[in-house]
């Protein structure tokens, strides 16, 4: 039986990781993800999972990393400050190709910035922070029940493609309370197994290798150098970094209609809304203020891959317009793929773009 | 029907339960939708609190409370704070034992403080006293909503002393003489 | 079954130099290790970055060689999520005491399960002999050319102060003792911390007057001062001589411990 509860948006990404079997929990409090790792500590000993406060970011991302190769289903939440400082470690989970799940409750940066107050200024930070050449999936959700929901999938998705894989709230989703109707289970898709004789790090047709769980007779060895396929350190051949770092990035972006979640309103229209996140409320708002044909919306859940394919859509779009919590951060990504004006709708501050701004921005002038 | 309210007092008050309890009867118990948000920060914690729920017969889209229609301020920094501006068109609840100021649009004085200490003897239910006012004085949720949504969360063994709150609220607010106006 | 066995046979030759005193103290643990009579499939490696951590590589049994300062943080996860996995954390002085010296005190103060065994060669070895947080006052670096300015750690009483279980200091010089104190380590709850000072001829040899390597081993043999006469000499009020460590058995003590297998 599905119910109905009335909670914040960080309750519902606990319970959402519970519910997708979530059992290993290695974090540091942060304003304003610290109701996840308060959920979890008061619930994960009950579930039979692991709670773990640890000494600060790094090391709970360190953590999870270390749990996962015990087959855990883990993760970690924090924001701005601590995303930074797992900046090295998420770098490495993608380079072993370790699932595991973070979720940043995004907060006005840079430095400390704005604690309490929501932004999406970390919306490039998750695609390319850590160095090198990598993939990531990045998920954001604009209500409670996506909480819940993107957290689910978010488990799915990164053991499915052995990746570290992000829940980009921000602090307006991740705070606000409202309604949710509770699944009554979250499917789980589990990680594939390493067929046992073959190689560790050999991918097929999909580019993801099968997992070769801690514990499990594999004897694997397990490094953030360039490895071979068997896992052993080569870090001076260049062929074989390069044919290692596209595999990384290919079998993601390979995948990007696959890992795709978007919804598509009014694809004739000449001028078209971009969302992500807390603005597409916003959006939402002004479309149910002013039913118009003519105006489009292209609303996001999979951020990273980009799904490119998306904006191709809109047959006959004069302008793209895209309100962010940020100076533009996305909307870089959406001008390199189309030809016609992208209007980026910035807003810095911690408030959430208001329909009074939108509005403005629909009747400029083309 | 798109209700915003907003609460403000000191911290320590209850101002943000009152709020995530109006909106949870909303939502659990009226069958309606509801966003509840607040003002977090250390400001939040000794200073004025605030918060604000939406209430609506629809999904809530916009989840920002733009133009607050409903006010239950109950201490003088949060009407000062965030009641002052109020609109002529809004309805506010002091807590008369508290707020000395006065606002530009309608308004109802309850004694939420004073009735919690000298009739219940707990001043600590004086938000569940104005959240029973606030309700018999607006409708934004039902009473029976309201009693469910104030019992799944008050603390064990306090349910008999709030249900007593609630209900004094509701007389007083029946009772109170609307100021309009001038 | 020996040492040997737990070797990856498919990963020779090494990479330590001609003289590197980390291959006695692999060996060393992995005796310690096989005297358990642990399986391989039960038992993990993990290390941070620099020589000491190259060495779960060269071992058969799953392992982690994760990123510089970091591995107790990782090793907490994985015996954390399966205490049923033996977990041992071979790192350095630069890796364990600088980049990761947070992650050491709070491995010691929530005494989790784990040993790490630390190859202090008081120098960053793989990077060209840069100063670390164990370089003695005035030996020479590539980054202390005019003499270490600074005073070193001391990480065994680091160690003790910080909560753990059982911590005990040797050197490449006592083979014998060290490979027991890994064994006490191992079967001991709790955060056992075992320090081995070695050689490293490269790095830190040649530039500090050690330019055979039998010499710097008889230097950490004839300065090694042990806990008991150390013991002796304080309750005697007489004074340690400045350049003599003490090696033996530091502490051993059953504080309440994390991780431990049910």
């Amino acid at each position: 039986m599905t119910r109905i509860e009335f909670w914040q948006g960080n309750t519902a990404c606990a319970e959402g990781a519970l519910a997708a079997g979530c059992n290993f929990f290695g974090g540091y409090p942060i304003t304003p993800s610290t109701e996840v790792a308060e959920i979890m500590a008061a619930k994960m000993p009950k579930k039979g999972g692991v709670f773990i406060q640890m000494e600060d970011e790094i090391a709970g991302i360190a953590s999870i990393i270390g749990a996962s190769w015990t087959g855990a289903r883990s993760m970690t939440a924090t924001s701005g400050p601590g995303f930074s400082l797992m900046m090295e470690n998420i770098g490495y989970a993608a380079m072993t190709e370790t699932p595991c799940m973070i979720v940043n409750v995004q907060r006005g940066g840079p430095s400390t910035g704005q604690p309490t107050m929501g932004a999406q200024g970390d919306m490039m930070q998750v695609r390319f922070g850590s160095q090198g050449d990598y993939a990531i999936i990045a998920l954001c959700p604009a209500n409670v029940q996506e909480m819940y929901e993107l957290t689910a999938r978010a488990f799915n998705l990164a053991d499915q493609y052995r990746v570290p894989v992000f829940l980009m709230a921000d602090e307006i989703v991740g705070h606000m309370r409202e309604k949710i109707i509770i699944p009554d289970s979250m499917p789980q898709i589990p990680r594939r197994p390493l067929v046992k004789g073959t190689l560790p790090f050999k991918a097929g047709a999909d580019l993801v290798p099968g997992f070769p769980q801690f514990g499990k007779g594999y004897g694997v060895h397990v490094t953030g150098l360039t490895h071979d396929e068997r896992g052993y350190p080569a870090a001076t051949n260049p062929q074989l970094h390069e044919a290692l770092v596209r595999r990384l990035v290919d079998k993601i972006e390979n995948a990007r209609h696959a890992i795709a979640d978007f919804d598509i309103i009014n694809p004739d229209a000449e001028q078209v809304f971009i969302a992500y996140g807390a603005p597409v409320r916003t959006v939402q708002q002004v479309m149910h203020d002013h039913p118009d044909k003519n105006i489009g919306f292209l609303r996001l859940r999979t951020v990273w891959p980009f799904p490119e394919f998306a904006l191709r859509e809109f047959k006959n779009v004069k302008r793209f317009l895209m309100p962010e919590l940020n100076l533009g951060q996305m909307a870089r990504e959406v001008e390199r793929h189309v030809r016609v004006p992208v209007v980026s709708i910035q807003k810095l501050g911690g408030e959430l773009t208001t329909p009074t701004e939108l509005v403005a921005a629909l009747e400029a002038p083309l | 029907m798109r209700h915003e309210v907003r609460f403000s007092g000191f911290g320590g008050q209850g101002i943000i339960l009152s709020a995530v309890i109006l909106g949870r009867a909303a939502v659990m118990y009226d069958n309606k939708f509801a966003v509840q948000t607040q003002v977090y920060g250390p400001e939040a914690r000794g200073g004025a609190s605030m918060s604000q729920v939406i209430i609506d017969d629809e999904q809530i889209l916009y989840p920002k409370v733009a133009n607050p229609g409903i006010f239950v301020i109950m201490s003088q920094e949060g009407f000062e704070k965030y009641g002052a501006g109020a609109p002529k068109d809004a309805v506010m609840l002091v807590d008369a034992t508290l707020v000395h100021s006065r606002p530009q649009c309608k308004y109802l004085e309850i004694p939420g403080t004073r009735e919690a200490k000298q009739t219940l003897g707990k001043d600590i239910v004086a938000n569940i006293v104005m959240l029973g006012a606030l309700v018999a004085s607006t409708h934004v949720v039902s009473e029976a909503a309201l009693e469910k949504a104030i019992l799944d969360s008050v603390p064990k063994g306090t349910e008999t002393l709030n249900i007593k709150a609630m209900k004094l609220g509701i007389e007083l607010g029946k009772g109170a003489q609307a100021h309009e106006v001038t | 079954m020996s040492f040997d066995d737990w070797y990856r046979q498919d990963r020779l030759p090494h990479i330590y130099c001609a003289g590197c005193g980390n291959g006695t103290i692999i060996n060393c643990t992995l005796a310690a290790v096989d005297q358990m009579g642990w399986k391989k499939d039960d038992t993990v490696f993990v290390s941070g970055i620099g020589c000491s951590s190259r060495a779960p590589g060269y071992i058969v049994t799953d392992s982690l060689h994760t990123t510089h300062g970091r591995a107790i943080a990782f090793a907490t996860g994985v015996k954390l999520a399966n205490p049923d996995l033996h977990v041992i954390v071979f790192t350095g002085d630069g890796d364990l005491a600088a980049i990761g010296g947070n992650h050491f005190i709070h491995g010691c103060r929530r005494n989790i399960d784990l040993t790490v065994v630390c190859m202090n060669n008081q120098i960053y070895g793989m990077t060209g002999g840069q100063g670390s947080p164990t370089t003695p006052k005035g030996c020479l670096s590539s980054t202390t050319p005019a003499g270490c300015a600074e005073m070193p750690f001391d990480l065994c009483e680091l160690a003790i102060a910080a909560g753990a279980n059982y911590v005990s200091r040797w050197t490449s010089y006592h083979v014998k003792e060290l490979e027991k104190a890994v064994k006490v380590g191992l079967e001991t709850p709790g955060f056992s911390f075992i320090e081995a000072l070695v050689q490293c001829p490269t790095a830190f040899g040649r530039r500090n007057k050690f330019r055979q390597v039998a010499d710097h081993v008889e230097y950490l043999r004839a300065h090694s001062l042990l806990k008991a006469k150390s013991d002796r000499l304080l309750a005697e009020g007489k004074p340690i001589p400045e350049d003599m460590f003490v090696v033996g058995e530091l502490a051993r003590r059953n504080r309440p411990a994390l991780g431990v297998k049910p």
